[in-house]
């Protein structure tokens, strides 16, 4: 490498009581250079780059920025230096617009005025069209991410941070975001890409730093290793991809016809006239951009919304006017795809959220009462199966990571025995070996003859564990097709709205 | 004119009893914008009144006065603030005892100086603008802190909409996680708006104890720090609004005594619960639809805040 150094990190080390975040944490990023740092749920990649953008402060080791001593101690020094952050949970305000965002993210802003007009200039050059006098509650996920670009960007950063940048995007947005990275790094500016999304750190970084359990395991040039390899280096493990066992598919399990439901989601997408049928031992993979329908059709399907009887059938007994305890009664378990507020209840501890969805099918009440010996022992058997790492059942859901939080949520409705199971975004934030070990969970489940839906935006997960494939657009669903024999065409054009075999016209 | 009511003297009235609750209403306005939600707007308050009245008695001027009730009010609004911000007290519990230890801790304070005069704080002198028929009793007859309050309306407003200061305040009532990893200060922020909502309920109760009564009884306030609180929703948290809703529920106040000296037709009691029930309609109107966001509440109202690691 010929390049200038910009920052080196040495021996960089962050303690919490009871976990050690980060040991002995080296590497050096080069100026012009997209650097990736690898590693699972809980690796330290976060808390390694809040101590660069000074909102944690390193215990022992020393960063060094140009030559120079670095030590921010806010991360209003770091921007000072010129190192900007797009978070992944985005540091956004919603009853705010997008104008005042950016100014809340700048040390000295102009002017609202002149500010709006900067933001246009930007935001045109590096094609990420945004309207500066727009509520950013009224963006798409894609839209608030340019906000924080474009927020870090008016600034001219010399290091840019991106913390997982693409798990909300859909693959369109990925390319325009990727085409802006690089424009930026022919400008000269630095990029950290923290992702777990092994394809597009060979796509897109020069230099990997592997993290595991806190500690740097190895480094590579992404474009010269295999996914596989880079994978394994971050679970210090040979992953296995999941096993599909083909077996005879069984009779109908689930069956929904003509399901439609207005969205009791604010700018939510109705459903129109859904049909489809589960059989025993199958997966029923349905795929589709985010705000199709996939939210409603989980409600739906969950008992959340309540429907005529016959719209939605388990074992050809109608369930659609029931709510979801008797469903679950009748067999079905539902995932949905916001784990905090929704699967889990943020500030109950993860037996009792054990509790709240397993009472029916694992027998946790009796008269009555919580049997918390048998709860305590269906977390913990959650716990140990689906890997969870967390210090105990008694902490609390929201304090744990989100791809653990998932693995929690998922496991503890596979492992209630259903014979109907609905998922809606199964491995979203989850790393790759524990994305494996859940997929692998839902086709054993399969082959015990449940019934599966897998709602999901991840393509290559769908096909990966489907038996037959559908898309959601705009609420209508396609007819369910058997994966075998599918082309990549005509994903794309179910995706796009071409119901059944129709010809697609495409109006530009 | 209306069954022996003067629509002047009823203007200018209204007017003068609505600066306590349009000033306490302020304050908390500011303090909710910034996510936090005090509830002690009553226990400020009448620190406030007592608070201002030894002031003025002791050293004998009005406007020392006033300035003690904004200290009153302001040093136990850090009791709060230290509850609820450093300790991560529920604000709500915190916010009600602090309205139950301010009733009682004035009544102890208030002991010796029942049954005093204050010093007096004459009208602003406008000179001949003053004697303009109806204009002058409605607008240039009144004392320094009716002006002051509708000043502090608009500069509340101003600050809020254009300073970076308010939009900080706003981003920190919008969501504290954001802000906090933008590097502000939440906890900073939140107890540099509490000191100042109570400052404002302060001075709003010295108003009380000063002008609008002017002794020292227990219990002066009677609930205008519960208006307050609902003229802050009333308004949804917009500060003209807050001077409309103060007039509102001031108007009604008045209107209810001149009803009763006029011996109208209707009982009192639907008066005075007019403005609970307007409030309550205005709520469900707003709620219902499009959210919070048409709510304008801010997101993070009540919410306490713990920078994670």
């Amino acid at each position: 490498m010929t390049a200038v150094e910009l920052l080196r990190i040495e021996g960089v080390t962050k303690a919490y009581p009871g976990v050690v975040a980060n040991s002995d944490v080296s590497f050096t990023i080069h100026e012009g250079e997209v650097h990736a740092l690898l590693g699972e749920n809980g690796a330290g990649k976060s808390t390694l780059v809040k101590m660069i953008y000074g909102l944690v402060k390193p215990d022992q080791g020393r960063m060094t920025w140009q030559g120079a001593p670095y030590a921010p101690a806010k991360p209003s020094a770091a921007r000072a230096s010129g190192v900007a952050m797009v978070f992944q949970h985005f540091s956004l305000f919603e009853a705010l617009n997008v104008a005042e965002n950016v100014a809340l993210g700048m040390e000295t802003p102009p002017p609202m005025r002149e500010l709006a007009a900067k933001i246009r200039a930007v935001s045109e050059h590096y094609g990420l069209p945004l309207d500066p006098a727009r509520m950013v509650g009224d963006l798409s996920a894609g839209e608030r991410q340019r906000v924080e670009i474009i927020r870090c960007l008016l600034q001219s950063p010399k290091l840019l941070i991106m913390d997982e940048p693409t798990s909300v995007l859909t693959p369109q947005e990925v390319d325009i975001l990727f085409r802006t990275l690089r424009q930026l790094k022919e400008a000269g500016t630095s990029i950290l890409y923290i992702s777990h999304k092994l394809e597009e750190i060979r796509a897109l970084c020069d230099e990997a730093t592997i993290l595991r359990r806190g500690k740097v395991v190895g480094s590579c040039t992404p474009r010269d290793a295999t996914a596989r390899e880079m994978a394994e280096m971050m679970v210090g493990a040979t992953i296995t991809p999941p096993e599909r066992r083909v077996g005879e598919k069984g009779p109908v399990a689930l069956g929904v016809s003509d399901l439609s439901v207005a969205s009791p989601i604010p700018f939510g997408t109705s459903l129109k006239s859904v049909s489809f049928t589960v059989a025993k031992g199958e997966v029923l993979g349905i795929a589709g951009v985010a705000g199709n329908g996939q939210d409603e059709l989980l409600l739906a399907l969950s008992g959340e919304i309540r429907t005529e009887g016959d719209r939605v059938r388990i074992h050809s007994q109608p369930v659609g006017d029931l709510g979801p305890v008797e469903r679950r009664r009748a067999g079905l378990v539902a995932a949905p795809e916001e784990r905090l507020g929704h699967a889990a209840a943020p500030n109950m501890s993860l037996t009792e959220n054990a509790f709240l969805s397993g009472v029916v099918r694992q027998g946790l009440a009796s008269s009555g009462f919580i049997d918390w010996g048998k709860t305590e022992n269906f977390a913990k058997s959650i716990i140990e199966t689906f890997d969870v790492r967390t210090p105990g059942t008694h902490v609390a859901a929201r304090a744990l990571s989100g791809g653990n939080l998932q693995k929690f949520v998922v496991g503890r409705e596979l492992l209630q025995d259903p014979e109907v199971i609905v998922i809606n975004q199964p491995t979203w934030g989850v790393d790759a070996a524990a994305a494996a070990s859940i997929r692998q969970a839902i086709l054993d489940r399969a082959a015990a003859g449940a019934a599966v839906v897998v709602i999901s935006q991840d393509l290559d997960e769908l096909l990966e564990i489907s038996d037959s494939f559908a898309a959601l657009n705009e609420g209508r669903l396609t007819r369910p097709r058997p994966v075998e024999g599918l082309t990549i065409d005509e994903i794309g054009l179910m995706m796009g709205g071409a119901h059944g075999m129709e010809v697609a016209h495409h109006v530009g | 004119m209306f069954g022996g009511i003067d629509p002047s003297l009823l203007i200018a009235s209204l007017m003068m009893a609505s600066v306590p609750i349009l000033l306490a209403a302020l304050g908390e306005l500011v303090v909710e914008k910034a996510g936090v939600l005090n509830l002690g707007v009553e226990g400020m308050m009448i620190m406030g009144a007592i608070c201002g009245f030894i002031t003025a008695v002791e050293t004998g001027s009005p406007m020392l006065g006033f300035l003690g009730g904004a200290v009153g009010g302001a040093a136990l609004s850090l009791l709060f603030a230290v509850l609820t911000q450093v300790m991560q007290a529920n604000q709500v519990a915190s916010g009600l005892a602090l309205t139950l230890f301010g009733i009682g801790f004035s009544s102890l304070l208030g002991q010796s100086y029942v049954g005093i005069k204050p010093p007096h704080l004459g009208a602003v002198p406008f000179g001949p603008l003053a004697d303009i028929p109806f204009f002058g009793k409605v607008l240039f007859g009144h004392d320094l802190f009716v002006y002051l309050s509708i000043a502090a309306v608009a500069a509340i407003w101003a600050f809020l909409k254009y300073a970076r200061g308010g939009l900080i305040l706003r981003a920190v009532g919008e969501s504290h996680d954001a802000a906090h990893a933008l590097g502000y200060k939440v906890v900073r922020i939140r107890v540099l708006a509490i000191a100042f909502g109570g400052a404002m309920a302060g001075l709003g109760g010295a108003y009380l104890s000063l002008i609008r009564v002017p002794q020292w009884v227990d219990g002066i306030t009677a609930g205008a720090g519960w208006i307050a609180l609902a003229i802050v929703v009333f308004a949804s948290w917009r500060p003209w609004r807050a001077l409309l809703g103060a007039w509102l529920f001031g108007g009604i106040t008045v209107l209810q005594l001149n009803l009763q000296a006029a011996q109208a037709g209707i009982p009192v009691e639907y008066l005075s619960m007019s403005p609970y029930v307007i409030t309550i309609l205005v709520l469900v109107l707003m709620s219902s639809g499009r959210g919070k966001t048409a709510l304008n509440a801010p997101a993070c109202l009540g919410q306490n805040f713990h920078a994670a690691r």
